[in-house]
Order: structure tokens, then sequence, then C-alpha cells
């Protein structure tokens, strides 16, 4: 019998081997084996992702990845999308900065979201690394275009520039001037969250010499006359998002843009459109055979109009919308779209009460049955019933994303009156595939025990106006195997419902609870029995101190973080 | 002239209870639903020569309606959930947008909620009929001009620039177009007698 003899295995080689290892999971199984491979797969990992800024310190992560060249980081909960949050709240990426600038100089790729970026930090980026190519922010807010003219000036390698419905100060379109004119390495350039005008001039000669510019996403600025020349300068583009759709056109000029847009290829993805006249839509028909990703949703469509766009577009997966092409337009989807994937319709006109148009169950229903594929929804609506949410899901039990938001709170089925527990019930005991729901409508306690005993492969769970009582929120904890992610709002869950999740928050990346029954007391006790969790409390200013108005509860590594402002106790 | 109790957030004044307003006896302020419940409404009817307008929340209720002086819902705050970035665009684009088209809010009577329709989209009569059609799911009788609208238990009508509620198709469309100011789909006994050929 051979004697075991564990085999030395040179590290070098280990990390070469490593290297090719792509996924986070099988880089996390692989670290987790014994010391050597969890060596060899810090030192080769390259790409990181940090889901909540404050799970891990800048310091923990440069030492354990020294060569990383990617990151993503995200910061603030997602209900600051939706003013929840204070301003000065935190997740402020500069200290990261820092760290990279002194540990990680070769740092390449910087993915924020939702994280707080001042000028300042924009500037010491273009400064501090000098190979970095690729910048993308989501929903940051804090900077202004001074910073932008910084990375333009000096980041000579730049091939992405990525600016996404930012909170960003625009005070002119000068950045865009500032990429010199020795520059060509841009691949991707959206700007189209900026109003300010650009250049015109120099838009168009950065387009001109970079010849590797696949994906361009203009503003509001940018003419019609004037993209029209964009794309015959790149008909290579495989994502365009064009700027203000409207102008008095010549036969001449709608011919010529045609052209324009007959030349490129290659356009999978279409977005932009704004003030989309029906006259000069089909300019677009001829370059819409290849797309797969359609964003109609600041283009407010009607239904015959989008009809006519998608008899264009057979091989779409994905589309947003406005609701104003509603459960008419929703049906053109139904009969032009069969591969249709992910649909996600916004409402036009949220805010004025009396106006109520939109979509209904109708709609929804509509693409059900046209769209056997579709496994991504976000529907926003002004009325549902259980029997149309069951069917829907019999027509598409593949559902991975499941966001149905029935925009007045707390309204019942408008058939029967009853409450929406067993659309959502009907949601979760056929879509096993389900990883995400958000839900809407009268909800009873009843509804949650379906999501806590159905929903083996949930993560995240987004609740507002519903539940009856603490059993809600704590069949879900209790349930639910793979929750990563519970954002709940003004719903009647209190302390012990809070606390009934002491054993679950370790394995979840984080809990938000705001406008719920929640007492500080019962934070301080979580607090106290779970030291790895970080628990949060945001104070209103008018409300009663022992309440708890908002709380954020998150595992992490770092302990209690040192930059909370003052309306957030930490506890 | 009863006052209509009306569920206002915290902090703000009960204005309306203190309100002077010109109205005929027997209208009241339309009940301000919770944001979180739903509640059954006291409705009541209408007078025929008030013109009032229809907005009732819950859709439920199938009776008449009340007159509403649109009250300002308390708008919930983060509610619906749309990006701060989305909703400022939204509301840049009605800004915007308005300034051109000629919009005119439609009721109908029965209907909960009131729709809002451009009236340049349409090339006259016929095709804002079959767009009302359309949108309230219900069919226009046919229009001559003695008898109304016949064939349908609804009449289109409208509100003038002077305050008198009028058929739909009385006039010349140009003159409609310049003159009016707000649609109600009537129920066709209470159209009974308006504006045409008297």
């Amino acid at each position: 019998m051979e004697s075991t003899r564990s085999l030395s295995f040179p590290d070098k080689v280990r990390e070469r081997v490593f290297a090719h290892l792509t996924s986070p999971e099988d880089r996390s199984s692989v670290s987790l084996v014994c010391k050597s491979w969890y060596d060899a797969e810090r030192l080769s990992r390259t790409r990181v992702s940090i889901r909540n800024c404050y799970s891990v310190s800048p310091e923990i992560l440069v030492r354990r990845f020294p060569n990383i060249r990617g990151v993503s980081l995200k910061g603030k909960p997602r209900f600051s999308d939706f003013n929840l949050v204070p301003s000065d709240w935190g997740a402020d990426v500069h200290a990261w900065l820092v760290a990279f600038a002194d540990r990680c100089p070769l740092l390449e790729e910087l993915s924020l979201k939702r994280m707080a970026v001042s000028d300042e930090s924009l500037e010491f980026l273009a400064f501090s690394f000098p190979n970095f190519k690729v910048l993308s922010l989501l929903s940051c807010d804090g900077f202004t275009t001074d910073g932008l003219e910084a990375i333009a000036t000096f980041c000579k390698n730049l091939t992405e520039l990525d600016i996404q419905e930012n909170g960003v100060e625009d005070r002119s379109g000068s950045w865009l001037s500032c990429f010199p004119e020795r520059f060509t390495s841009l691949e991707v350039l959206n700007f189209s969250n900026l109003t300010s005008e650009v250049d015109f001039d120099a838009l168009e000669r950065l387009v001109s010499r970079c010849k590797s510019l696949k994906v361009l996403k203009v503003n509001r600025s940018v003419s019609l006359e004037q993209l029209q020349k964009l794309l015959v300068l790149a008909p290579q583009l495989v994502e365009l998002g064009t700027g203000s759709f409207s102008l008095e056109f010549s036969a001449h000029q709608f011919a010529e843009l045609e052209s324009a847009f007959n030349n490129c290829k290659n356009i999978q993805s279409l977005s932009g459109l704004l003030d989309a006249t029906v006259r000069y839509l089909p300019a677009i028909y001829p370059a819409c055979a290849n797309l797969t990703f359609l964003n109609l949703s600041y283009a407010a469509m009607q239904s015959d109009e989008l009809d006519n766009l998608l008899m264009h577009c057979p091989h779409l997966q994905r589309l947003w919308v406005l609701d104003t092409v509603g459960d008419k337009g929703l049906e053109a989807v139904g009969s032009n779209c069969p591969l249709l994937e992910e649909l996600r319709v916004f409402p036009a006109d949220p805010f004025d009460e009396e106006i109520i148009q939109g979509v209904t169950e109708e709609g929804f229903l509509a693409v059900s049955f046209g769209c056997p594929r579709l496994h991504y929804v976000l529907y926003f609506c002004q009325q549902m019933t259980n029997a149309a949410v069951a069917t829907i899901v019999q027509n598409c039990p593949d559902f991975t994303h499941f966001r149905l938001c029935i925009m007045n709170p707390g309204q019942p089925d408008y058939l029967t009156n009853e409450p929406m527990d067993e659309a959502f019930g009907a949601v979760v005991k056929t879509c096993t595939k389900l990883q995400r729901l958000s839900v809407s409508g009268l909800l009873t306690d009843l509804a949650f025990e379906y999501i806590g005993k159905h929903a083996k492969n949930l993560e995240v769970l987004s609740v507002a106006f519903a539940g009856s009582s603490d059993w809600g929120m704590q069949c879900v904890l209790e349930g639910c195997p793979k929750l990563s992610k519970l954002e709940i709002r003004d719903c009647p869950f209190g302390d012990a419902a809070l606390l009934s999740g002491l054993e679950k928050y370790e394995s979840m990346r984080s809990l938000w609870m705001s406008a719920c029954n929640v007492t500080v007391d019962g934070c301080r006790l979580l607090a106290t029995k779970m030291p790895r969790l970080n628990v949060e409390v945001i104070k209103d200013d008018e409300s009663d101190d022992s309440q708890a108005d908002k709380v954020y509860v998150y595992r992490t590594v770092a302990g209690p973080r040192r930059d909370s402002p003052p309306s957030v106790l930490a506890l | 002239m009863e006052i209509g109790v009306a569920a206002y957030r915290k902090n703000d004044l009960n204005l309306k209870a203190t309100e002077l307003r010109l109205g005929l006896p027997g209208t009241d302020d339309h009940e301000m639903e919770e944001q979180t419940s739903v509640r059954n409404n006291n409705n009541k009817r209408p007078s025929p020569d008030t013109g009032d307008d229809c907005g009732v929340k819950n859709k439920s209720e199938a009776a008449g309606c009340e007159e509403v002086t649109p009250v300002a819902k308390a708008q919930i705050v983060g509610w619906p959930p749309i990006r701060s970035y989305r909703k400022n665009s939204l509301q840049q684009k009605k800004t915007e947008t308005e300034g051109t088209g000629i919009y005119v809010k439609v009721s109908m009577d029965g209907a909960p909620y009131l729709r809002k329709i451009d009236l340049k989209l349409y090339n006259g009569y016929a095709e804002l009929l079959k767009a009302l059609e359309n949108m309230f799911k219900f069919t226009i009788g046919q229009y001559s001009e003695r008898e109304g609208y016949k064939g349908s238990e609804f009449a289109p009508t409208y509100e003038d620039k002077d305050g008198d509620w009028m058929l739909v198709g009385d006039v010349p469309w140009e003159m409609f177009m310049s003159s009016c100011k707000r649609l109600r789909i009537m129920k066709r006994s209470e159209a009974r007698g308006l504006g045409c050929g008297v």
C-alpha cells in the first residue's frame, strides 16, 4: 500500500491554474480547502465584488487580494434610491481609493453603485492609477462634471466611461472636450445622465478617432441631425442611446437618417429616443433586425407606435417601456416578441392622483400568453387580480425576478376585494427558480406564510405596506433558506419579528426596516446578541426617541463603522 | 353644508374645514382615503346640472360620484418606488410636453379614474370618439343633430369655455378643440337637453 504523501505542488503553478477560475463561488470554495489553496486563490484573484462596502474594510480587502485589477462596490441600502436614506449616510469611496492606490496601483476597473463620490475622489483616481481603463458610476452622488474633466484629461488608457442615473451636478458639458486629441482607446461612452450641452465638434472628433467604440449613449442635447453624423462615423456600434429624437426634418434629412441606421448592422441595444415622434421613429427600423434590448422607458409611446416598432424587432429579449403604451401596447408585445425574456413597465405619471392611465392585469396577461420565456418582470400597475397572476405564472413558470408594484398601497384584488395573498402564493408555488420578489397590494400574513414555505431559491424580498403581524416576517425569516436581502417599509412588524431572525442575519447580506414597529431597545438587544452584525438606527427628526424609524442590519468583518453621521445611531 | 373629514398627515392644517367656497347645496367634499386601507366611500349622486367630476378612488364602488375639488393626497415619501433620477426626468418631461398639446381630462360616470388626452392627436370627432370607446371600453351611439347619441347608454359631453355642458359633436371640430375644457362621458339619461338644438 502506498504511503500517503502530500503532493508538494509549486505554489506558482497552483496560482497559474487558479487564474483560470472565474466564478466567485468557485474561488470561494477553493479558498476554503487549505492554507496554500487560500493563498494561491487570493494572489491570483483579479476581480472582486463587494456588495456592501461596510461588510469589509479597504485594508482587509487589499491585504487579502493584492493583485486585483477590477473592483465593484455597492454602498447605500437600495431604498436610498427612493429618498429614504439621509444624504450624509456614508458609503464614501475615498478611503477605498486611498487603499487601492497604496497597495493595488495597477487597478484598472472600478464599478460603483450607490456610493458617495466627490470630485476630489475622481481627481485622486485619475492621478493614482496609470492603467485605469473602466469607470462605471450607477446611482452614485456627490460629484460634478468637474470630476469628469479630470477623468477625461488624465486617464490615458480609458476604455469605458459609463455615467448612469447619478445625482451628478451638471455644471457644463466641457468635460467632453477634455479628452486629448491623441486619445483613441474609448470603447464605451455613456453620458445620457447629463443634461448640459457638449461641444458637438469635440464629440464628433472623439467618435471619429475611437475606432473601437462599441457603446455610445448620448444625452438630450445631441439632436437628431447630429446623431445622424455620429452614426455615419461609427456604424460598428453595438449599443446606441440617442438623444432627443424630434426635429423638423425634411424628407431628405429623414432619408439620410434612415440610411445611417441602415448601415448600423451590429446594433443590439437601443435606448434614449427622448420625445420620439411617430414621424421619425421609422428611421430606426432598419437597425432593429438584431435588436435584443430596447429601452423605451424615457419615450412616451402609444400602443400603435409600439406595435409598428416591435414588428421590426423579432429577436427582442429585453424591453423597457412606459405605461403610456397601455394594455393594447402590451398585447402588441405579446404578439410580436416571442423571444422576450425581460419586461419592465414604468409609470409615466405616477404622482398625479386624479389621472390614472397606464396598464392593468390585462396587459400583463397578454404578454404572458405571447412570451413563454419571460423570466424577469418589473410591472407598475393600477390594478391587479389574484386570478390574473395565477394565470400569468402558469404561462411563464420560469420567473427568476417577479417585481409587481400595484401603485395604490394596500389595494386588494379589484374584482373580488380580497387580499392579494393568493397571487403571490401562486408565484412562489409555481416559480421554483424565483430569486427576487417584490410584493404589493393588500397582503395578510398568509402571503408571507406562502413565501416562507415555498420560495426555496429566493434571495431578495421587498415588502411595502403589507402583512398583519410579526408572524408574517417570522415566516420569511424561518423559511427562505437562501434569503440574502430583506427590505421592508411601512409594515406592522415589530421587535419580536426583528429578533426572530437572530440566527439568520449572519447568513444574509442585509436587512432594512423602515416605518415599522421596531424600537431602539429591540435593536440594541439584537446588536448585543450578535456582535458580528452592525445594527444601525436612522432617526427621523420628529419622531419619538424610543422608536427605531429606520433600521439597517448587516453582517461585517470590519466591525462597527467609524464614519456614521449624527443621524445614524450605530448600536 | 357638510364638510367632509379628510385624513391628513400630521403637520397639515385642516384648511378645508375653514374654507369658504361657492358650492351648491348638497355637495360635499370627497373623503380622502387612508393610504394604507381601503374604505367604502359615501358617494352621493351629483345633481345633473352641476357637471361634477368623478374622482372616486375605490374602484369597486360602482355608484355615482361626488363633486371633487382635487384634494392633494398626501404623497408618501419614496412611493411608488421609482429612482429619483427617473422621477426628475418625468417631471421635467411633463412640464415640457404640456406646452404643446391640448390636454383635457376625461371622466366617465361610474369609472373611478380620470384620464387625460391630447386633443391635438385626433383629426376629428370620429377619431376622438373611437379613442374614447377604446379607453373606457364602451360604445358610443349614432350621433344625430336632433336626437344626440342613440343606441348607447352613454353620451360624450364637454364643458366649454363658458362653463356650459355641451354634447360632443354639436360644433365644428376646430371650434370644439379651442373651447373644450374637459370631457365627461355621461349617462344618456342625464345628457338629455344638453346644449344641442334647443
